[in-house]
């Protein structure tokens, strides 16, 4: 299967070949300008077959998923989905992306709420900040303290027993999506 | 009274504990019943279908299928919950191979989803089902001249659900000019605040809220209200980040849309959480506490 192929078989990837590479997506985008491939870019680079690129590079993790580009698009490519369905097949196939740590806060938020059931917000953080960089954390000490006084940062996680259910379903999804 | 099934969001028991306080405050003055979800748990957000697009589907599905069994419309206040559990909902009507695995992965925990819950934001509620003209009259100290900026966020109107216009949306404008307030004209309305990207890119995030900030006070903003609770911590809890980052002197109260709406309808500011607001809305408190005694002397 070419790379095109296997976007077009995401969830968020299917249309693609539709796009004309006219520019109206990286046009109205926030963070272009952050992207070293923005999305009209990104997709041209799919359609070369240019895997490691896209898979490795970090441009879709600074998308906001603000969904203007999906907006705007007159072919209905949805790149806002489109990223997500690469940033997927990045952590599918274990991709190390320089230039950003969103992925690893994509992860604690994940794993926080897999274990709670809910997502504890201070828990999420707090593994964040280890397993990238801890000193970055006391940049940010003063905004998470103010939280933390006015009742917005709950020291303990609100474990739901719902947590139970959903680790069943999560495990069963992944038995049924593996035998296919 | 209204009823629906709610689905609150993580965020409304903790970093937007205002949000969900204050809509606890005024769905029974408003003549809404809002019966939470038994055991609801997190919608999975663009964080889990950033990871694995297709396991973040059945995720958000949970929560549809705990909706089903009650047979009501489901409403939550958070934009990012409603987009993943609008999307959800509308892939698995498209794709009954996903559908058929999500329910056989549903049923280990005795649970199924047949695809018929509407999925609707709090924002919508209050403009079309409990309607602007009838929360005018319930208003109990109208916020007459207060100049607010109506920021809905882009996940609100984003992708285009229908409900309102995605580039420049009315009906936050005209819940805030139900309550006596002036929805001053906010060109960057619905543009992003950067999202949970403040973490991990704060440099950019600052930028893009520094223009929102900017924006707002530039067509003469006293506050900013918003119904979205990604957003009202970003412009309230970095505020002052932004004021370091730039050297600048931001002090503008960010409400949530709801908080608003309690003041208005004479609620105390205690239970609708204004003493979480980061940025003190103590001026904006005292407008109307002003107003609240002119009318009265006006009686
Ligand atoms: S706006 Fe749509 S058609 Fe145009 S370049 Fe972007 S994805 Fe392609
Ligand atoms: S959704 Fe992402 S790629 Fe699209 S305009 Fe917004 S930030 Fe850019």
């Amino acid at each position: 299967m070419s790379f095109v192929e296997e976007v077009a078989a995401t969830h968020g990837g299917e249309n693609i070949c539709a796009c004309i590479q006219c520019g109206i997506c990286t046009g109205s985008c926030p963070t272009a300008g952050e992207m070293e491939y923005p999305p009209r870019k990104i997709i041209a680079l799919i359609r070369a077959g240019m895997r490691g690129e896209v898979l490795s590079s970090s441009s879709m993790w600074h998308c906001l998923s603000c969904y203007m580009c999906t907006l705007r698009c007159p072919r209905d490519v949805r790149p806002a989905e489109l990223a997500h369905a690469l940033k997927s097949l990045a952590s599918r196939y274990n991709y190390r992306i320089k230039g950003t740590r969103a992925p690893a806060i994509y992860h604690s938020f994940v794993s926080s709420m897999i274990n709670n059931g809910r997502v504890h917000e201070l828990g999420m953080i707090l593994r964040y900040y280890l397993t990238t960089n801890p000193l970055v954390a006391l940049k940010i000490f003063p905004v998470g303290l103010k939280l933390l006084l006015r009742r917005r940062m709950p020291l303990r996680p609100h474990k739901t027993s719902g947590r139970r259910s959903l680790a069943r379903m999560v495990k069963k999804f992944r038995e049924i999506r593996g035998s296919h | 009274m209204k009823r629906y099934a709610y689905y609150p969001g993580c965020s409304t028991e903790s970093t937007a504990i205002g949000l969900g306080l204050s809509i606890k405050a005024v769905a029974g003055p408003l003549g809404i019943e809002l019966e939470e979800l038994e055991d609801w748990t997190c919608c999975g957000s663009v964080q889990y279908g950033s990871l694995d697009e297709l396991e973040a589907i059945l995720v958000a599905t949970r929560n549809l299928a705990l909706a089903e069994k009650k047979g009501l419309d489901l409403v939550t206040p958070c934009s990012s919950c409603f987009i993943t559990l609008t999307s959800a909902g509308l892939q698995l009507r498209k794709n009954h191979l996903l559908m058929s695995q999500v329910n056989e992965a549903l049923a280990v925990a005795n649970l199924e989803y047949h695809g018929n819950v509407p999925v609707r934001h709090l924002t919508e509620v209050l403009a079309s089902d409990v309607t602007t003209e009838v929360i005018a009259s319930n208003v109990k100290y109208r916020l007459n001249g207060l100049k607010v900026a109506p920021y809905y966020g882009c996940q609100l109107v984003r992708p285009d659900y229908g409900f309102d216009d995605p580039d420049f949306p009315r009906s936050l404008d005209r819940l805030v000019e139900s309550l006596g307030a002036e929805a001053i004209p906010f060109p960057l309305k619905s543009r992003c605040c950067g999202g949970t990207l403040v973490i991990p890119e704060e440099d950019m995030a600052l930028g893009l809220i520094r223009k929102l900030l900017d924006n707002a006070l530039e067509n003469g903003a006293q506050c900013i209200t918003t119904p979205c609770p990604l957003c009202q911590i970003n412009l309230d809890a970095y505020q002052s980040r932004v004021n370091n980052k730039f050297k600048t002197h931001y002090n503008l109260p960010v409400l949530f849309i709801t908080q608003l709406i309690g003041l208005a309808l004479g609620i105390d500011a205690v239970s609708l959480g204004l003493n979480t607001n980061i940025v003190s809305p103590g001026r904006v408190l005292d407008d109307i506490l002003g107003a609240g005694q002119e009318a009265s002397h006006g009686a």
